[in-house]
């Protein structure tokens, strides 16, 4: 399925591409541009006094980078670790982190009449984080604003400032 | 007096081996002000191109004022001037000024080779430093240099020195010299003089006789620098006893000044001068300002000097002696009089940091997979797979020695710190009336350049202190049984992987009685059972100062605690020990690069975390006997007749166990700050040199936790604040 006959012209103007991956019963999607790679999940070094969606750091080729679960975060599915747990590295500015989801799907290209906003929902992601949801044949894609997400005060990941 | 003294301190070091890195940079610093300067237009008001240019010719001046080269100095202050009304919009920019601009880039080019080993003779910038003068003063007027002018410096530049190209900036000096044990020595200087042909003229104004100071009095004219005379009259005499008044300038035509055709003899001297230069920055002698050595000169009148005889030709047998003379000097660097063409010759690269540190970084992962390797290549038969494992060893040994290679280029020695402290012990033992020396111990000991950085302040703050707090006053010195001239020691030394930098005094050391008297007056916590060295620690607590008075220098209380706490963010720590009346020493104790760092591996359940072993004291197999609780919660254990807090790290970091601990464990005993806590663990793995990364590069700070590092099998492991975990548990 998919967009990976890009066409650089269009892509770079409208439409943008997004990496999806599911949370449970849910498929979320993420801007293809700050994912950096996609590995195995291994046993991170576990962080004393972190929160428990703070899975720890693990060393990705001499860089110490850590390891977010947003099963845990957003309450979604059974964190489970095995084989086919993945981790979607992103790298948001200076910045590297790990993710945890239950599986990633595809890339998907939306263009902007794809994307409906959010309606206001009280839910465990804040709808400040949602970019708006897209809709793809019969699927939602709910599009997380991963960059903003990570540098929020209760991912704790950022030192906030006093 | 003073004066004499500190300067006897600074002959202490050798600056030539800066003057490569000087060179380097001034020839940077050259092609960036031409680039600027031929990017500039008339009337451009760029700020960021003419502060560019001003910083450039900043540096030049400050540098060559560092290394005694007058003439560089001179010329790029003027410049500077200019620059300056520049960039603050009190002139604007002609075309005549950056032709002048130019033209003084390139004659400082010229006076740089030089100074650099050869090629060319002296070069009278005077008629040059008048024009950007007049520039500067708002002559408008001044034409615009045609390219004429700039020409023959290129010409002078290339050429080595025919001896009619060198334009002769003729001078009229008043030499003294002396006091002297024995002025007839003097004598030998005007044979010498009369040797060299084309140097000039020198005639007695004594009347060859020794005045009662047995000082000698000469006049010279001549056409060498002051620089160039010194080095010629330290054959016969010390440089200190040869003082040199400028009566008539270049820029003044005297019957004197007629201009000295430089023989072959006279390049040879120059190079001479750059070749070995001065170990005390001694061309700064001749700055009248900053020795003192003028205060009873008596400053002949100009009038004398259009009376002086002009000066007899150079005998023609002149030459054939002169190389008698010139020989020994010629034969010392002959390889750097060969090459010096004009070029600024380039033997180091300059590299930006991030690169070197990049290098750092790959290795520390080289480092890490050859581990991973050489942990998997056990597990092979040695017999089966004998190129294998003699692959692996050797791979080992390589890597280690590419590791300490890479590690070297970070390294940089001591004297870099060091030598700022001659100059600045000076001017502050006139400030304050005192007489210090200065006495260097390692200069050439090896530091990481990070570090160097970080240690300058605290360094200079000690030594400020040590002749400020720890020097007492000639007379009292006296009044003691002391030599009147105090002396200060910086002393730097590798210790293991740490480096440990003392600076020491013979002054009045520390009054324990004082100390805390002052301390309970500040409301700290100080009473009379303390032991000597938490009583001295005292002085490293915020707002505490000894000094009776306040000085501009110090006693401001604010200081030692940013000493401290400096020392400390570095991984370091400092001792005091001080004997009252017999001085004190404060010893700094740093780690040797912050990269790399030796550490002891601990393991906590399934955990493994990482001490710095320089913090680590001892081990301790504890039985369960051995705990005492205080208060209920708190425990603690006795160890060699002191009771040391208990810091279990399964509980402070809350590590998962499958199953209770056993009531015995490890207990390693660490100290930071002074302190001491016994730290809690399972077992010791081993101890290693770990790679420190830092966890907030990604992540946040994390209290407990200094840092992280990569493991032998990938893993990573925190490593832990010691500091951090001291202060938690003594409060």
């Amino acid at each position: 399925m998919g967009a990976h006959d890009r066409d650089p012209n269009a892509a770079g103007a409208r439409a943008r591409e997004y990496l999806t991956f599911r949370l449970g019963e849910e498929e979320y999607g993420i801007d293809i541009l700050k994912v950096q790679e996609i590995r195995g999940y291994e046993q991170p070094t576990r962080i004393a006094n972190a929160p428990p969606f703070i899975k720890g750091v693990v060393n990705l080729r001499g860089v110490i980078v850590p390891i977010v679960d947003l099963r845990l975060k957003f309450n979604l599915g059974s964190a489970e670790y095995n084989d086919f747990t993945v981790v979607i590295i992103l790298n948001l500015g200076a910045r590297v982190v790990g993710v945890v989801v239950d599986s990633v799907s595809d890339v998907m290209e939306l263009s902007p009449e794809q994307v409906r906003a959010a309606p206001e929902v009280a839910t465990v992601v804040d709808a400040s984080f949602i970019m708006g949801l897209g809709t793809l044949a019969d699927r939602m894609l709910i599009l997380i604003e991963i960059e903003r997400l990570m540098g929020a005060a209760d991912m704790a990941l950022i030192e906030q400032a006093a | 007096m003073s004066d004499t003294q500190t300067q006897g301190g600074g002959a202490g070091f050798d600056l030539s081996q800066f003057h490569g890195v000087f060179f380097e940079e001034a020839g940077e610093n050259l092609a960036n002000m031409e680039t600027l300067l031929l990017a500039l237009v008339e009337g451009s008001t760029d700020d960021e191109a003419l502060n560019a240019i001003f910083r450039c010719a900043h540096s030049i001046k400050g540098g060559a004022a560092t290394f005694g080269f007058r003439d560089v100095a001179d010329l790029t202050h003027v410049m500077e001037t200019l620059l300056d009304k520049l960039r603050r919009h009190e002139l604007t920019v002609t075309t005549g000024m950056i032709d002048t601009l130019l033209e003084s880039g390139d004659v400082l080019g010229h006076l740089l080779a030089r100074h650099q080993g050869g090629g060319g003779g002296p070069f009278d910038c005077a008629e040059l430093v008048a024009r950007i003068g007049a520039l500067t003063h708002g002559s408008a007027a001044a034409p615009p240099q045609p390219p004429a002018a700039a020409a023959p410096v290129h010409a002078e530049t290339a050429a080595p020195a025919p001896a009619s190209a060198v334009p002769s900036g003729g001078r009229v000096l008043d030499v003294e010299i002396g006091p002297m044990d024995e002025p007839s020595m003097a004598d030998h200087l005007v044979e010498l003089f009369a040797e060299i042909p084309g140097l000039g003229t020198i005639e007695p104004t004594d009347g060859g006789r020794a005045d009662e100071q047995r000082v000698r009095r000469f006049r010279v004219a001549t056409a060498a620098p002051d620089g160039e005379l010194l080095d010629l009259f330290s054959f016969h005499v010390a440089r200190e006893q040869v003082r040199i008044v400028a009566l008539v300038d270049a820029s003044a035509p005297g019957p004197a000044t007629a201009p000295a055709p430089a023989a072959p003899a006279a390049p040879a001297a120059a190079a001479s001068v750059a070749a070995a230069p001065a170990p005390a920055p001694a061309p700064a002698a001749a700055d009248s300002a900053g020795y003192g050595f003028f205060d009873d000169s008596p400053g002949a009148p100009p009038a004398e000097v259009i009376a002086a005889p002009p000066a007899p030709p150079p005998e023609p047998a002149a030459a054939a002696r002169a190389a008698t003379v010139a020989p020994p000097q010629r034969a010392a660097k002959p390889e750097r009089a060969a090459t010096g063409t004009g070029n600024l010759e380039q033997s180091t690269i300059r590299v930006p940091i991030e690169k070197v540190d990049q290098l750092i970084n790959l290795v520390g992962e080289l480092v890490i997979t050859q581990a991973m390797l050489a942990q998997t290549g056990r597990t092979l038969d040695p017999v089966v797979h004998q190129t294998m494992t003699t692959g692996l060893s050797d791979l080992e040994r390589y890597v280690r020695l590419l590791q300490e290679a890479v590690m070297a280029i970070r390294m940089i020695p001591m004297a870099v710190v060091f030598n700022r402290f001659p100059r600045m012990l000076r001017d502050l033992a006139s400030r304050l009336g005192k007489q210090v020396e200065l006495h260097t111990i390692g200069e050439d000991t090896e530091l990481d350049k990070g570090l160097i950085e970080k240690i300058t302040d605290p360094l200079t703050h000690l030594v400020r202190n040590a002749a400020d707090h720890g020097i007492e006053p000639p007379q009292d010195r006296i009044a003691a049984g002391k030599p009147a001239v105090g002396t200060v020691t910086l002393a730097a030394a590798h210790q293991g992987g740490s480096i440990v930098i003392e600076v020491r005094d013979d002054g009045r050391g520390l009054n324990r009685a004082k100390l805390l008297r002052k301390a309970a007056e500040r409301g700290l916590p100080a009473h009379d059972g303390m032991t000597d060295s938490e009583a001295y620690s005292l002085i490293f607590e915020p707002g505490f100062s000894t000094a009776s008075e306040v000085t501009d220098v110090s006693g401001r209380g604010v200081g030692m605690d940013v000493v401290k706490r400096n020392i400390t963010a570095l991984g370091g720590s400092v001792e005091i020990a001080s004997t009252e009346g017999q001085g004190m020493r404060v010893s700094v104790r740093l780690p040797l690069t912050l990269a790399i760092m030796d550490g002891m591996s601990v393991g906590v359940a399934q955990e493994t975390y990482i001490v710095p072993l320089a913090s680590v004291v001892e081990s301790i197999h504890l039985s369960a006997d051995d705990v005492k609780s205080v208060g209920g919660s708190g425990r603690v254990v006795e160890v060699r007749n002191e009771y040391l807090p208990i810091v279990a790290l399964d509980e402070l970091f809350e590590v998962p166990r499958v199953a209770e601990r056993d009531a015995t464990g490890i207990m390693i005993v660490i100290e930071a700050e002074g302190g001491r806590v016994a730290l809690l663990v399972d077992e010791l793995i081993g101890q290693h040199q770990v790679v420190v990364k830092n966890l907030e590069a990604n992540y946040r700070k994390v209290p407990g936790v200094s840092g992280a590092t990569i493991l032998g099998d990938g893993r990573v492991a925190l490593i832990l604040d010691v500091s951090w975990l001291v202060r938690r548990a003594r409060h």
